[in-house]
């Protein structure tokens, strides 16, 4: 599989990255590169094998259903660029 | 005792020299304090805090003096600045984080303060812990303490982990904590001439470590001997309700599993590691490392890992999927820099744009792309299958054998800057590391000898799961063998 | 009962089917331990994870885990032992990781189905396709400034429920009844609170048109909606627009639609053309949710009546009619209440009691039914004295006025309002005695053959006991000496 532009440009986009116009060419070749290379793994008969997810705990802990964290908006919103506390903000969205 | 004596000490020997009153946590502080500052050519650390390490050395003297101090306590170390720590600036080497000042502790930090050591500061990495030099750090590269004696090209530290290991092998802390999630302590660890501990996944908690990727991140210790990683780990390790992946199992006392040989452990030694164009210098260290642990009394055999040359492109697969979802949140909205833009998908775009550096940006572009419609199966369910295969291949190894042996990296230290222009000659750095990240096994580097410039070459001792106890013995054979008593030429100038 | 409706070109059929998020009535977060309830303060139900900050890590609730579990039984639904929690990722100011946590794959709760009752008394059986956990976004309020959006996380991170339909639905009706059942069972199981208004309970609707028995037809989606009313308006012009649509001969677009309550129609919603690619996977951060069959059936023995069992009941052991069995069972509290006052009075007495007085003066008062005035023993008490002729139903009904307005018991109201009949026929004898020897001549009357007298001497004791006397009992001590 090759990435062309066009692809380049819907994955930036996806991953919200902005990529200037004269580093798609650059990008493309560096990712085709790494792609090729992880596409050596097709060689590999995996038919039958089940994916490994993760490794360790096989089963997830289950937490009581108590309250014992928030009520700390200041410290939530410490860190936020341009605050309007008690909110967070973002430039407008037009819904 | 001087200051330069005091830095000679490790944990075990300092413990005991601060337990006994031969001198105090504040002196052996200031020690390192001078020892930060003397080394700060070497970039070392992105945020010194001076101020709290005296702060944590008054506290450390007082729970010294009423009896209640632990292993750890009063030693002064470096923390990789992928942990958040409470009150004090937290990057993970990256812009996009900006002033960010967590208001929480990472589990691990807070272990480790609790037990009393003293927080030198943050320690540079590379960007989210992306990277095998160090270079890909926003604050520009940490540089090894060791030199190369013909054109005295900075090398590198390695990485992600490389301040860290640079720190301790420079003299700039006893010990410092890294995280593993291809080969981030272990690669680190053997350029610079120092031991690196990786646990088992799910020894220590990831709550509050910036996550690169989930399934394969873990903390764990870098220090000048195995029995003082040994000690560290004991001490960061540990079930954390906070984390589901935090393996419900009881510490042991690692430091009382170093004793007692090796004699009648089976060795493995994966043939399939004995890579093409393999560097002479390291066949030749990991031979004179079989010859060690044999004449230790540990029963060398070969196996077979045939998926071994497989888990480096896997891992290219998983990390990036997981990293790609994971730095999602680094949006410019609850905190961190942010880049206006027209609206908000551009102030989204120009804050990640210019906020994450080059190679983190590469990861995410193919993490993106590895999990986009019609690729999914073609690449992640791919590698899963094949991390599968790869995790089988270690057990079936296991059933024969009680830990594995092979070389760290596959090259000495090398200059920062090389291996820039080619993401995947960087990528093989880790082709030793990957494979027990990805199967989640516990890994330890030693230093065992250097080459023929005087750079530091490490081994790898592979467990199984939860079994640090044998890598940390096995460990101890090759320190106890080895006897690497080179120290970087930086370290000696700096604090003498 | 025809669901098909009229075109210009003839008749259409209209196949539905719902996704609706449940909202799970726990004390905190799915994955986090901030309060999950409404109403705080901005941002102050917020946990680190909840605000996405660096290395936060979610841990599963386990209430949410039971709620999934146990409509998952409600429903007759399959429960997977096995469930795995994915990434869903996509940008949003509301969504601060930059995924939502939910289940793609391989949901809690399999295939089942729920019987729903249409108008005519008919069921009809919805296929339920799954039920999934998932996290809940925050708010993102676009009016309290002219540049800015502002964000309050407060709901972010609530568990959801989302229950998912086949397309058995063919009418805005029978959309209105599962919506209606599902709420039920809902309430009824304590999982959720049912309140739409509040955004508790809301429903996409997937929707299109075919020719009856033709191939299925492009559908569209509305998104959010949060009443039943809207629901019924919205699927109604929705509908319309489609048909209009194709027999201009034009094509559905997919696309997700969003109701407008004030112009009562539904617009397409800003095309967000990348948002589909949402690249689900595992969420490494959690390991899979692992139920064993034991954890399952002690569930199940926890698990209350639900409601079409407790109708069934209410039918066939206590004699109610469908009619009464129905409303009374169709909420939970009320069915309690019933139930209580039942155990000690006649049941069907006491489900008239429950349906006329009870309600009528909930109504009037605005109160829900564990807000009424009177206990449902204190009701039985009164019913009982009505069984067993003690007062008359006239007299109840004033007795019961009194116990809700002042709280009183009904024994001390029947007291204080001298309600108590005289039964006693001793009494009562005494009280005839005196009117016959007072009234010699109508006596005489009477006898001669004017037995419509009798009424007379009726309201002579009647009134000689100050209305306390049982007139039946009246009645029947007047004739038995009279007649002598």
């Amino acid at each position: 599989m090759s990435l062309d532009r066009e692809t380049i440009v819907r994955i930036a986009k996806l991953a919200r990255i902005d990529v200037e116009d004269s580093e798609i060419d650059g990008l493309a070749s560096e990712l085709n590169n790494i792609l090729d290379w992880v596409e050596t793994l097709n060689s590999i008969s995996t038919e039958g094998v089940e994916p490994m997810v993760g490794v360790g705990v096989s089963k997830a802990p289950l937490r009581m259903d108590n309250t014992n964290d928030g009520d700390i908006a200041e410290a939530v919103l410490a860190n936020a660029p341009d605050p309007a506390p008690p909110y967070f903000t973002v430039p407008k969205v037009i819904e | 005792m001087s200051k330069s004596e005091l830095l000679q000490l490790d944990i075990a020997t300092a413990g005991k020299g601060l337990r006994d009153g031969d001198f105090t946590a504040i002196e052996l502080t200031e020690a390192y304090l001078d020892a930060v500052e003397a080394s700060r050519e070497l970039n070392i650390f992105i945020t010194e805090t001076p101020d709290r390490a005296m702060a944590d050395a008054v506290a450390a003297d007082k729970s010294i003096k009423a009896g209640t101090s632990s292993k750890m306590t009063g030693m002064p170390i470096g923390m990789k600045d992928l942990f958040c720590t409470q009150g004090i600036k937290t990057t993970a080497a990256s812009n996009i984080l900006g002033e960010f000042i967590p208001p929480y502790e990472s589990t691990i930090s807070a272990r480790l303060k609790a037990a009393g050591t003293i927080l030198l500061g943050k320690t540079n990495l590379d960007e989210f812990a992306m990277g095998s030099s160090n270079t890909t750090s926003a604050f520009g590269a940490a540089i090894n303490p060791w030199e190369l004696t013909e054109d005295k090209k900075p090398l590198t530290p390695g990485g992600s982990s490389g301040g860290s290991a640079a720190a301790v092998a420079a003299g700039a802390a006893i010990a410092a904590t890294g995280t593993d999630t291809g080969g981030s302590i272990r690669q680190p660890a053997a350029f610079c001439g120092i031991v690196g501990m990786k646990p088992t996944y799910g020894r220590c908690s990831r709550w509050g470590v910036v996550a690169f990727a989930s399934s394969l991140d873990q903390a764990g210790p870098f220090a000048r001997t195995v029995r003082d990683a040994a000690i560290m780990l004991e001490t960061m390790a540990g079930h954390d309700p906070k984390d589901s992946t935090s393996a419900a199992q009881a510490t042991p006392n690692f430091e009382a599993l170093i004793d007692g040989g090796v004699k009648g452990m089976r060795v493995g030694i994966p043939k399939e590691y004995r890579v093409e164009d393999m560097p002479e210098e390291i066949d030749s260290i990991w031979r004179r490392g079989i010859e060690m642990v044999t004449a230790a009394g540990a029963e060398v055999v070969e196996v077979s890992l045939p998926m071994t040359m497989s888990a480096l492109p896997t891992y290219y697969i998983v990390a990036p999927a997981e990293a790609s979802a994971n730095l999602a949140r680094y949006d410019g909205v609850r905190y961190g820099a942010r880049v206006e833009g027209d609206d908000l998908n551009g102030m989204y775009s120009a804050t990640r744009g210019q906020g994450f550096g080059k190679e983190v940006r590469r990861r995410i572009m193919i993490g993106t792309y590895v999990l986009s419609a019609g690729y999914y199966d073609a690449y992640y369910k791919k590698a899963q299958r094949v991390r599968t295969l790869i995790s089988q291949d270690f057990d079936n190894a296991f059933h024969s054998v009680d830990a594995l042996l092979t070389p760290t990296t596959p090259g000495a230290a090398f200059p920062i800057g090389e291996k820039e222009d080619d993401p995947i000659s960087m990528y093989l750095n880790d082709v030793f590391t990957v494979p027990a990240s990805l199967a989640g096994l516990p890994a330890i580097s030693v230093p065992v000898g250097s080459n023929e410039n005087g750079l530091p070459l490490g081994l790898q001792i592979i467990g199984r799961p939860f079994d640090e106890g044998s890598v940390f013995r096995l460990g101890q054979a090759l320190e106890d063998a080895a006897q690497f008593d080179k120290r970087p030429r930086l370290t000696l100038e700096g604090f003498k | 009962m025809s669901t098909l409706i009229e075109g210009r070109e003839g008749q259409w059929e209209l196949v539905i089917g719902l996704e609706t998020h449940a909202q799970v009535t726990s004390e905190a977060k799915l994955f986090s331990g901030a309060s999950a309830s409404f109403g705080a303060k901005p941002n102050s139900h917020v946990s680190f994870l909840d605000a996405g900050m660096p290395g936060m890590l979610p841990v599963i609730n386990q209430r949410c885990v039971e709620a999934a579990v146990m409509t998952g039984i409600a429903l007759n639904a399959e429960i997977n032992l096995v469930s795995i929690f994915d990434r869903k990722n996509y940008f949003y100011p509301d969504l601060p990781l930059g995924y939502q946590i939910s289940q793609f794959s391989d949901p809690i709760v399999g295939e089942g189905w729920l019987d729903i009752e249409l108008d005519e008394g008919s069921t009809k059986r919805v296929g339920i396709t799954r039920l999934h956990l998932e996290q809940d976004a925050g708010k993102s309020l676009h009016d309290q400034d002219p540049f800015r959006t502002f964000i309050d996380l407060n709901r972010a991170g609530v568990g959801l429920m989302e229950i998912v339909t086949e397309p058995d639905i063919h009418s805005a009706d029978e959309a209105a009844a599962y919506v209606t059942k599902l709420r039920e069972i809902l309430r009824y199981l304590g999982v959720c609170d049912g309140n739409m208004e509040e955004g508790s309970l809301r429903c996409d609707i997937n929707i299109s048109v075919r020719k009856p028995g033709g191939a299925l037809g492009t559908r569209t989606e509305i998104k959010n909606v949060n009443s039943i009313r809207f629901m019924r308006e919205a699927i109604a012009f929705e509908a319309r627009r489609q048909v209009e649509i194709i027999e201009d001969g034009g094509d559905i677009d997919q696309e997700t639609r969003l109701f407008d309550p004030d112009r009562g129609e539904t617009r397409s919603m800003r095309s967000k053309e990348d948002s589909h690619d949402y690249r689900y996977f595992p969420d490494p951060d959690l390991p899979p949710l692992v139920l064993d069959t034991n954890y399952i059936a002690e569930i199940k023995s926890r698990m209350p009546e639900l409601p079409d069992a407790k109708r069934s009941r209410f039918v066939n052991e206590l004699g109610l009619t469908e009619y009464d069995a129905n409303v009374i069972a169709a909420d939970k509290s009320s069915a309690a209440y019933f139930e209580k006052a039942a155990e000690k009075a006649e049941p069907k007495l006491v489900a008239n009691w429950v349906m006329g007085e009870v309600f009528g003066r909930l109504n009037k008062d605005g109160l829900s039914i564990v807000e009424a005035n009177v206990a449902p023993e204190e009701l039985a008490a009164l019913v009982v004295m009505i069984q067993d002729g003690k007062i008359s139903g006239r007299q109840a009904k004033e007795a019961f006025e009194k116990m809700w307005s002042e709280g009183m018991g009904a024994l001390a109201v029947i007291q204080e309002l001298g309600l108590e009949q005289i039964s006693d026929d001793g009494a009562i004898k005494e009280m005839v005695a005196s009117v016959i020897s007072a009234n010699p001549d109508k006596v005489a009357e009477f006898k001669a053959g004017k037995t419509q007298l009798l009424g007379f001497f009726v309201g002579q004791v009647m009134k000689a006991s100050k209305g306390k006397a049982n007139p039946k009992a009246v009645n029947a001590i007047l004739q038995e000496i009279l007649g002598q």
